[in-house]
């Protein structure tokens, strides 16, 4: 394998970890700080980028479309926590698992009624939809470049919000010690809805950035949901920085594996056994990084209760 | 409660034994489908095609009134089986139809045979049932797995692309299509590459595809995974350089709605398409467009066929579809004079259907619709490669 080719792997699994992290920090932040399993997450992110794909078609510009879908998706989060969700943080996780997975099954349906069963579409915007010729002579799909661009841009907000600012210093409080906060005076009702409003944006902000590379389809939520999962495993519990961390890490072991172990095995072992194993070991990857890191430091890498 | 199911269903087998030779008055179809989750479309799309044949035959097939009773496996076999054995114990149904995916298709197969229910594929005909495991109640309406695969090898051979790269998931059905495809194809295999079951990036695929720089891929990725795919190959600006052959059921209408424009030029193999010139065809088209507003795919004109040819045998067989003799060589037979949406209807010893196979051009029509455009013939009267190892005649 070239260095050409080498780097190019190495900016692809960047581009698929900043992907992830987009799903990954709204769903670290609402599981880190209400303590709240949601898997209805993945709907989210699903219903963004149906909404977005619907904008984009009336309003004929992706770019137009894309603050409205945010919008919206969150207005829908918010609606979702105040109605269901709410009733569910004293309950146990297993009732919470319940709840929200029986909302990833409305939300299919839902979408289903409204849309109908088929995929359907959503392209990148006009002049993003080639290659660009990066240094070193490469050819880099520039969608990708954009994903990386706006991945980049969320990581560093996300980071300035919730460090520098007054809402992330009771975002922070309320992940650390709930109780105190509420003790503190934190209005922790209208905290909540306000996080799960920017969680459910968030989902917004990834469906509406991937639905150009990937299927706008019922059920696309719950592919990702499960990747978006070990990355906040692996990052610890409703750390933005562990999330990108674990997203990153994700995105390269799963990349790398995929283009590096199939080679290698096909130094060691026959052509018949190495195409077999090849596959099959760089799928699993991911698990036991995730196992690994569970063992060595089950908090995660970066948890954010102390 | 064991016993008496397996009383219940002794009784049954029983009666049917005892009242095989009786003419059924009325028709009662099981058609077990996956009709929810990501991979829905598909069944939908057969669904509806299936539905629309029995309107059009004003609700009766083969002259008797008929039922369909819906069930979804929700692409999952366990469930399937299940499914299966309500059908049959509970509902009662007379013969079965529906199922789209493999695995479930051969979870359920046992079922359906030990009750000795005739089943009529719109779909999935794996080789385990259509070669050795070949069986007098198996009928498959579409194709033999392997069908589109072998006739993209000739394609690929015939077009004089050197060399080929292939990619498939990593799962049964992926390596039959790759199997399928080699035994078709003459030039050199540069790579065969099997990708997860529902990936979603294909970057460090794609990467190494340029690196490789092939005449063409053959990329079998159903459903979804199509969509991913041929999005972002095109996107890295491959399209202009490797030429991409899929089978049809990757890049037909469901898979051209939701990617567009993207998709123009691309090859794919199928055993129909929406503009093959016959009379049934341009019926079926009309009918379905007018009835749902949208183009079908190929899987609507599978269950549309699959519909038309159970008509044909319940008719022949004057409505006896539980006596397996009479109801086997309708279906073997009387089909033959049915006209389809492919043309004339032959059959295999194996139950599947002898058809040619064609390469179509995703591209617009005259209204600017974006549509899979039949451009040759690559495979005439093609009978199912595992056909002679069916011992039935």
């Amino acid at each position: 394998m070239s260095w050409i080719l080498f780097l190019e792997q190495l900016l692809n699994g960047l581009q698929f970890g900043l992907m992830l992290f987009l799903l990954a920090a709204g769903l670290t932040l609402v599981f880190g700080i209400m303590d709240m399993i949601n898997l209805a997450h993945g709907s989210l992110y699903m219903i963004g980028a149906y909404l977005m794909a619907s904008f984009a078609q009336a309003t004929g510009s992706f770019w137009a479309a894309l603050p409205l879908a945010l919008a919206a998706t969150a207005l829908v989060g918010a609606a979702l926590e105040v109605s269901v969700l709410r009733r569910l943080y004293e309950r146990d996780h297993l009732a919470q698992v319940l709840a929200t997975f029986a909302i990833i099954l409305i939300a299919n349906e839902l979408v289903r009624l409204i849309w109908g069963s088929q995929p359907i579409m959503l392209n990148a915007p006009a002049g993003l939809t080639g290659p660009v010729e990066l240094p070193g002579g490469v050819q880099y799909a520039s969608y990708r470049l954009v994903i990386i661009g706006v991945g980049s841009a969320v990581a560093l907000l996300l980071y300035v919000l919730v460090t520098r600012t007054r809402v992330g210093m009771l975002v922070r409080a309320g992940a650390s010690n709930r109780e105190m906060a509420v003790a503190m005076g934190v209005d922790i009702r209208r905290l909540f809805t306000g996080v799960f409003a920017l969680g459910a944006a968030l989902c917004a902000l990834a469906g509406a950035m991937l639905g150009p590379i990937l299927a706008v389809q019922v059920g696309m939520g719950e592919n990702i949901l499960i990747l978006a999962f070990v990355v906040i495993v692996i990052g610890g519990i409703g750390s933005i920085r562990g999330a990108l961390v674990g997203a990153l890490l994700v995105g390269l072991v799963d990349t790398m594996g995929r283009s590096l172990l199939p080679i290698a095995f096909a130094l060691i072992f026959r052509p018949q056994v190495a195409s077999n194993l090849g596959p099959s070991v760089s799928s699993i990857l991911i698990y036991v990084l995730m196992a690994a890191v569970l063992f060595l430091r089950p908090q995660g890498l970066f948890p954010a209760r102390g | 409660m064991r016993i008496r199911t397996v009383a219940a269903t002794a009784a049954i087998a029983a009666a049917a034994a005892a009242f095989s030779a009786q003419a059924a008055n009325e028709l009662k179809i099981g058609f077990l489908s996956t009709l929810s989750g990501p991979a829905a479309s598909i069944g939908i799309e057969i669904r509806d095609g299936f539905n629309l044949a029995l309107k059009l035959a004003g609700g009766k097939l083969g002259g008797l009134p008929t039922e369909v009773v819906f069930a979804d496996d929700q692409l999952n076999p366990e469930v399937g089986k299940q499914l299966t054995e309500r059908l049959i114990r509970r509902d009662r149904v007379n013969l079965m139809t529906g199922v789209v995916f493999s695995n479930v298709m051969i979870a359920v197969w046992p079922t359906i045979e030990q009750a000795k229910l005739f089943y009529v594929a719109p779909n999935s005909t794996p080789t385990s049932i259509s070669g050795k495991g070949c069986s007098p109640y198996f009928f498959s309406a579409s194709w033999p797995n392997e069908g589109h695969h072998e006739a993209a090898g000739h394609f690929a051979t015939s077009k004089g692309y050197k060399n080929a790269y292939l990619m498939a998931p990593n799962y049964p059905a992926g390596k039959d299509a790759l199997t399928g495809f080699k035994r078709g194809y003459k030039g050199k295999i540069v790579a065969e590459v099997y990708t997860k079951l529902n990936q979603l990036d294909y970057a460090a695929e794609l990467a190494q595809l340029r690196a490789a720089n092939p005449d063409t891929l053959y990329a079998f990725l159903p459903g979804g995974m199509g969509i991913n795919f041929i999005k972002q190959f095109v996107a890295a600006g491959l399209s202009k350089d490797i030429q991409l052959v899929v089978p049809g059921f990757v890049s037909d209408q469901d898979v051209v709605r939701a990617v567009g424009e993207p998709m123009l030029g691309l090859f794919d193999t199928s055993h129909w398409a929406y503009d093959l010139d016959n009379e049934a065809n341009k019926v079926f088209v009309a009918a379905f467009e007018k009835e749902h507003k949208r183009i079908p795919s190929l899987f609507a004109e599978q269950g549309y066929t699959a519909a038309l040819v159970i008509d044909a045998a319940v008719r022949a067989a004057k409505g006896k579809v539980e006596d397996v003799k009479a109801f086997r060589s309708a279906l073997m037979n009387a089909p033959a004079r049915l006209k389809t949406p492919r043309g004339e209807w032959k059959v295999a010893n194996n139950g599947t259907p002898i058809q040619d196979y064609y390469v179509r051009v995703v591209a617009k029509d005259a209204q600017g619709r974006i549509v899979n455009k039949k451009i040759g013939t690559v495979l005439n009267d093609h009978v199912d490669f595992w056909a002679k190892e069916c011992a039935m005649k």
